[in-house]
């Protein structure tokens, strides 16, 4: 008996802005996918079951377990991943996402493995809500409770939380 | 040396790339390679008796399958004994692929390489292993019993028996006014950084080179096993850490067997061979540490001072002893924390098990030795109905007794003496951070809201930056550019910030021209390793030495441009002049230029240091002797010691009675490393070290079955502490410079680990009046014991009973 890799299928989907496809296997995880077929690697696979939240995309917006979710399950739709956090600045270069700012700013970050998930985690909360509220401890909470880190003790994410959500009040 | 930047809060230059997912870890690398998976052991003991692969034969995209029966020379013999010691008297090591037995669940028995990871697990998941089945060893007291022994050549399980002793304990006991024994445990958790290992290996068949990326806190030396074990000459191999996402010791240990056997793989098959561990993997197959049973008997006089101590620990040291006896040693060596103690006997029996291996973890064995020091005192204190800290304050060493002689051998092989330190001044800080004298006005405040609370303290002293020895490279480029390399690893700590501060300030440069590389044997082939903090004490100084090398070329290149004595010019901005003359400098990165003589101008600035631009003396070689082209230097530092930071946490807990969840509601650190490179970065680990202290007090631990299976081999089951677990934590900070190094710098790495479960255990017996004799506790734990009649009720419970001062 041959034992064969599983049939393909052919995905259409906006990533950061830009209509990408790819041919996968129906198995492939769409953390793997985005890893390894569209070769952004800026998604980190921490725990391969959904509880750390390195893989953390938004898809259509929302954060979501890439590594829980099948690449198959994303066609057509639109995702957002690490490198789709910063935006050109018209002169070839970028400028940071205030998340990303706040976590330099912060020392939200150590070893930086994690970070990718907490970031498009924190901006996906941060951009839905009105920017010129007072950021309550509960949001800060909701935003950073669900991703594990190792290094940082979260302190300084937390921080990192309300001195982007700061900035995003200030330029509003 | 110019302070301007050494010791300031400077942002890290690494952020801009992992803040934007541009970072590069093991598996962002070779997206085309090749891709191994293991078989590893469904048990924890077991005889191989046969291995069936025709079933993964027919799986398409499979490449090759290894077995032990393909190993070859050196790689089928056993693993190396990283550290050996004369006390270690039975090390045991395992293959890189199981030889006829398995020790433990996880032992990798067969490799699969295929084109990519998921047929490579296809084809892994169709192999067939018979095992014939052995008794399981899991535990320290089903070690020390030795029923069944792990090794069948080493009977009583023990692998080594670690004694040290500063005098005759048993007459010190036998003539003190009181003594008290007691027994405690400490249980298994690990590092568990959020990237688990891997190793991507690439083999150039033309030169006849195999370059390795590998996740790890040591590459020269996983670089040095490779070629040791692969036959190969060292300079054909070379070894990279590129960004590692987080080590805490598990990847001190090396080499690991997928470090030997990808890169053996991709010489095989002449093409790029790759494997990440996926969770489960790390639970199962890569070290644990932390799990003790401690027997220790202390005499102690009226006044809570110690006369003798005796300690006696069963260590366990899972299926095989690769890093020898460290843990055990840093145990035995630092339970004598910031204190006095005229007599110390120390007896560590290491003892194998069918568990994962044990290694450094964070910690290392400190908070181990921590936890018996500590909750020494907190009985001395109960039995005499003293106060905890009282206690600790009369056992301190003083600010006048250093260098202070402890009269025992570390873990480098050199004395315990402490270099530097002021205990009474950290303890007074920490009871006015954690508000020490008012707690018993919040544990009415706690009662009257139907909870309990009670407050601990713990202090410890930490032996930091052992040697050998680290090296640094300078070099100032033509351009300007600042090039600074070091062996040593990194893996979140700031390497590329806190060693640029440091050149940046030692020769007179913007920080923007420096650039560091560390872990890279193709910039530094000399190094030992992260771990230990010992990264900015050891590379830190290395480095200092090597940038001050620099500045004194510079300065005598510079002398002779500006006819200048090189006592009168100063280095700043990337500038050097003659003091108080303006107008008298050259750029540095003329300098550099000039510091090789050249016969060709590649570049209009190399136009200066040709041949007939340079006003040479006739009778002088362009080169003099001793002198040699170029502005760089490297160096090295090897202390004759290691440095010994230290530090006092002290926490308040709430403890709700209908659900026995415990609150920390108020987590203090006083924290002394010495001098401080950059002091945000130490307060990042200070931050995440309580964490993981937190984590291992409370939640984490590797529950093994009797059987050996670890049933909590997951992130949802293995309790790693989110946000929402970790207290805020209030920091003071305390500098006692080491007068061992240039710098005057200490360790900072794993300080905030160290006395957490001393700490939290001393603060939930305070306010459950119920001895606390095994951690981590969780609240199931927690309420069992205070509803176990035979539950002990400490002196202090009864006293307060008595008083009425709680139910």
């Amino acid at each position: 008996m041959t034992v064969s890799v599983d049939t393909e299928r052919t995905i259409r989907l906006t990533v950061n802005g830009v209509p990408r496809e790819a041919t996968v296997p129906v198995r492939r995880l769409l953390s793997d996918a985005l890893r390894h077929d569209l070769g952004l690697t800026g998604t980190h696979v921490g725990c391969e079951h959904g509880v750390c939240g390195a893989c953390t995309v938004l898809v259509d917006g929302a954060p979501v377990r890439s590594c829980l979710l099948l690449a198959v399950q994303v066609d057509g739709a639109e995702v957002r991943t690490v490198e789709g956090l910063a935006r050109d600045d018209g002169r070839g270069g970028q400028v940071l996402h205030p998340v990303q700012e706040a976590f330099r700013e912060c020392h939200a970050l150590q070893c930086g493995f994690c970070t990718p998930g907490f970031l498009v985690t924190i901006a996906a909360g941060l951009e839905g809500r009105e920017a010129s509220a007072e950021l309550t401890d509960e949001e800060i909470d909701e935003m950073v409770g669900g991703n594990l880190c190792r290094c940082t003790g979260y302190a300084s994410i937390e921080k990192a939380v309300r001195h982007a959500a700061a900035t995003m009040r200030d330029v509003q | 040396m110019t302070t301007k930047l050494f010791g300031e809060p400077v942002r890290r230059r690494e952020d801009a790339r992992l803040i934007t997912g541009r970072g590069r870890y093991l598996d962002d690398i070779g997206p085309g390679a090749l891709a191994a998976a293991f078989v590893r052991s469904p048990h924890a003991h077991a005889r191989i008796a046969d291995i069936d692969v025709d079933a993964a034969l027919d799986v398409e995209g499979l490449v090759a399958i290894y077995t032990y029966e393909d190993l070859t020379g050196p790689m089928a013999e056993p693993l190396p004994v990283l550290i050996p010691h004369p006390q270690l008297h039975a090390p045991r090591t395992g293959y890189p692929l199981a030889n006829g037995e398995v020790n433990h669940v996880g032992e990798p028995v067969v490799m699969v390489v295929a084109i990519d990871r998921y047929v490579a697990e296809d084809a892994a998941e169709r192999i067939l292993v018979g095992y014939e089945e052995l008794p399981a060893v899991i535990g320290v007291d089903a070690a020390s019993a030795a029923t069944a022994a792990v090794h069948g050549d080493v009977p009583d399980n023990v692998a080594a028996r670690h004694h040290q002793e500063t005098g005759d304990v048993e007459p010190a006991l036998a003539a003190s006014p009181h003594t008290l024994s007691f027994t405690q445990y400490i249980e298994r958790s690990a590092g568990m950084p959020m990237e688990g290992r891997g190793v991507h290996a690439r083999w150039d068949a033309d030169d006849g080179s195999l370059r390795v990326y590998t996740s790890t806190q040591a590459s020269t030396s996983v670089r040095a096993a490779i070629a040791a074990k692969l036959e190969l000459s060292l300079d054909e191999v070379e070894v990279v850490a590129p960004d590692v996402g987080g080590g805490f010791g598990v990847k001190i240990m090396h080499p690991w067997p997928e470090e030997l056997l990808v890169p053996m793989a991709a010489i095989a098959l002449g093409a790029e061979v790759k494997w990440a561990e996926d969770r489960r993997e790390h639970f199962i197959s890569s070290a644990h540490e932390r799990q003790q049973k401690q027997e220790i008997t202390v005499g102690f006089d009226d006044e809570g001072r110690l006369t003798a101590l005796d300690a006696h620990i069963w260590h366990d040291n899972g299926a095989y002893t690769p890093y020898g006896i460290i843990v055990p040693i840093i145990t035995a060596t630092q339970l004598v924390g910031p204190y006095v103690i005229p007599v110390y006997r120390v007896v560590v029996e290491s003892v194998y098990t069918n568990t994962v291996i044990v290694t450094p973890y964070r910690g290392a064995g400190r908070p181990q030795g921590c936890f018996a020091m500590e909750r020494t005192m907190d009985r001395i204190a109960d039995a005499l109905g003293l106060d905890r800290a009282v206690v600790r304050e009369r056992n301190l060493i003083q600010p006048d007794q250093f260098p202070y002689d402890h009269h025992l051998t570390f873990q480098d092989g050199r004395p315990v003496v402490y270099d530097s330190g002021d205990y009474p001044g950290l303890l007074e800080k920490l009871k006015a951070l954690v508000g020490w004298d008012g707690v018993d006005a919040l544990r009415d405040d706690a009662e009257a809201r139907g909870k309990l609370l009670g407050v601990g303290m713990a202090l410890y002293v930490e032996g930091t930056g052992p040697g050998p020895y680290e090296g640094g490279h300078v070099q100032v480029l033509g351009s300007g550019k600042v090039l600074v390399s070091t062996g040593l690893t990194t893996q979140g700590q700031g390497h590329e910030t806190s060693f640029a501060q440091i050149v940046a300030s030692e020769l007179g440069v913007p920080i923007e021209d420096v650039e560091v590389t560390t872990g890279d044997t193709r910039r530094f082939p000399y190094a030992v390793g992260t771990f230990a903090s010992r990264a900015a004490v050891m590379s830190g100084n290395a480095i200092a030495l090597a940038a001050r090398g620099v500045r004194e070329k510079a300065l005598r290149i510079a002398a002779d441009v500006l006819e200048a004595d090189p006592e009168d010019l100063e280095i700043s901005d990337g500038v050097v002049q003659v003091r108080g003359t303006p107008g008298a400098s050259i750029p540095l990165r003329t300098v550099a230029v000039l510091s090789n003589p050249l016969r060709y101008a590649f570049d209009e600035a190399a136009k200066q240091a040709t041949q007939f631009a340079v006003q040479a003396k006739d009778d002088e070689p362009p080169v003099s002797p001793g002198d040699a082209p170029g502005l760089e230097h490297r160096d090295y530092y090897s202390p004759i010691r290691s440095t010994f930071a230290s530090g006092a946490h002290a926490a308040i807990v709430e403890i709700d009675p209908a659900t026995w969840e415990i609150d920390v509601v108020k987590y203090a650190v006083v924290h002394d490393c010495g001098n401080v490179v950059n002091p945000m970065i130490v307060e990042g680990q200070v931050h995440g070290g309580v964490a993981q202290g937190v984590g291992g007090a409370l939640y984490e631990r590797m529950a093994y079955d009797s059987d050996g299976q670890l049933q909590n081999a997951s992130f949802m089951d293995f309790l790693m502490p989110y946000a929402s677990e970790v207290p805020d934590v209030v920091i003071d900070h305390q500098q006692t410079p080491s007068p061992l190094n240039p710098l005057g710098i200490k360790g900072a790495g794993e300080a905030g680990v160290i006395p957490g479960s001393a700490a939290l255990a001393s603060a939930i017996e305070d306010a459950v009046g119920r001895r606390i004799t095994s951690m981590p506790i969780s609240p199931t734990e927690l309420y069992d014991l205070v509803r176990d009649p035979s539950a002990e009720r400490t002196a202090v419970a009864e006293r307060r009973a008595g008083t009425g001062a709680m139910a």
